[in-house]
């Protein structure tokens, strides 16, 4: 990969390449489907956590080279408030009781949204905006920002 | 159409070369470079010069310390085109028209489009577009002649053009999908391979910055399906920056854009709004022209920065 960190200059044209395997990357088509994957991947994580072998590599589908989304691999923090500053969920992973409604605030410049896998997304949050969730039933949320779908979070629900 | 052609005027001012990476300075930038990596043309192939305009990521509806007037900053960039010494035959805005696709910011920009001083108005839809991960709103007000989630192709003067849509349902990255590059196969099937592409889309065709989505997952399949043809420019925008890059008989350049900057890549923790002293915010906006030269069959490109 060449530079490409200098801003507003012409690539010189023997230092012009362009990445060839960005085909590699292709996963799922929708937003349903990395939500899942997503899920999928914060499941084994915290699995791992609580001490428990991870299931063999095979067994997993392939995983995507890209985006770079980084997994949700903190432990989840106990609260219900998400913010959402830097172009991140912070905390990205919470545990809340069934039952709980979890706020989440956009401290960005640039607009947000939130998606929870199963709900629709919220209208876009532009900054100070929130957007409140209530989780009724125990499980695993995964969820994303459709505007920036690197930005992932996960909400862990337990019985109350 | 009949598009204005003025390449002997165009060539004079610009001191334009024949081949290869040219500078220009325009409004004391280092700003411009004639693109196109194929053959030159045979002679009596059927094109003809052709003089356009590409906007970009006006995000009506931005509110924030990067710009607080995108919707004067976007006004500007109309006027400069207004001003240009030659009418564009068309002018294409390359998505991110609205920040959070409110109705409000739809009715704002559609109104400002249609006061653009060109032969006709594209536009392709950035994920901005789509904020909600629905692009019911941007069809609406835009769709009628294009296809499945916006694309469409259409023809000036030979040469042939395809306004792609990658960032609706991206993962993390632009994502043109299996039906539209079934599309674009069957839109290019019946093409001669001297016709020249321009392919227009908002999030870059090619691997610019992963890490921050800047790039488009399934391009390689596109662009596979380009290999046959001469020459192929990509014009993108997302990024707000002017970048180029060149592989094989295709070239990229990235648009600034009309409403913020955005850091270069890896520059940032993200790439959120770039906030740049005032005095220097309309430098780092701007619009890009462009030529098809029927002689050499290439594309070039000046970004000019906008004018206050």
């Amino acid at each position: 990969m060449v530079d490409l960190t200098a801003n507003d200059r012409w690539i010189p044209a023997e230092r012009r390449l362009v990445t060839r395997s960005v085909a590699r990357y292709v996963s799922g088509r929708t937003i349903r489907s990395l939500l899942a994957a997503t899920a999928a991947g914060v499941a084994l994580t915290l699995s791992a956590c609580g001490g428990s072998p991870q299931p063999a590599a095979a067994a997993a589908p392939p995983a995507p080279k890209s985006p770079p989304a980084p997994a949700v691999t903190a432990s989840p923090v106990a609260t219900t408030s998400v913010g959402i500053a830097n172009f991140a969920f912070s905390p990205a992973a919470i545990t809340v009781k069934a039952g709980s409604t979890v706020t989440w605030t956009n401290q960005d410049e640039d607009a947000h949204t939130v998606a929870i896998a199963g709900s629709p997304a919220s209208q876009p949050l532009q900054n100070g905006d929130t957007f409140t969730h209530t989780f009724a039933q125990p499980g695993t949320y995964s969820y994303l920002c459709t505007i920036h779908p690197y930005m992932r979070g996960v909400v862990v629900v337990t019985a109350g | 159409m009949t598009p204005e052609i003025d390449r002997r005027g165009f060539l004079k001012c610009m001191a334009w070369a024949g081949t290869g990476v040219v500078w220009t300075v325009t409004g004391g930038l280092l700003s411009g470079c004639e693109l196109g990596a194929g053959q030159p043309k045979a002679s009596g192939h059927p094109t003809r010069d052709l003089y356009f305009v590409q906007v970009s990521d006006s995000h009506i509806g931005f509110r924030g310390p990067a710009n607080q007037d995108v919707t004067g900053t976007f006004g500007l960039a109309i006027q400069q085109i207004a001003a240009l010494p030659s009418q564009p035959a068309f002018v294409m805005h390359t998505g991110d028209l609205t920040h959070t696709s409110t109705a409000d910011q739809f009715d704002t920009v559609k109104q400002m489009l249609g006061t653009i001083r060109a032969g006709s108005v594209f536009q392709v839809p950035g994920e901005h577009d789509a904020a909600a991960g629905d692009d019911k709103a941007y069809l609406a007000m835009f769709g009628a002649q294009s296809k499945g989630t916006g694309y469409y192709s259409f023809d000036v003067n030979g040469v042939h053009f395809l306004a792609l849509v990658n960032s609706v349902a991206t993962q993390g990255m632009g994502h043109l999908g299996a039906d539209q590059l079934d599309w674009i196969r069957r839109d290019l099937a019946g093409l001669s391979s001297e016709t020249p592409i321009v392919v227009f889309a908002h999030v870059p065709l090619f691997a610019m910055y992963p890490t921050w989505g800047w790039s488009t997952d399934d391009a390689t399949q596109a662009l596979g399906m380009m290999k046959r043809f001469a020459a192929v420019t990509c014009l993108n925008g997302h990024v707000h920056q002017v970048m180029s890059k060149v592989e094989g008989n295709v070239t990229f350049h990235t648009a600034r854009a009309t409403a913020f900057p955005q850091p270069a890549p890896g520059a940032a923790p993200n790439p959120g709004p770039l906030t740049v002293p005032s005095t220097q915010l309309h430098q780092a906006l701007g619009i890009t022209e462009a030529r098809y030269t029927a002689r050499n069959g290439r594309v070039a490109v000046i970004d000019d920065p906008l004018t206050p």
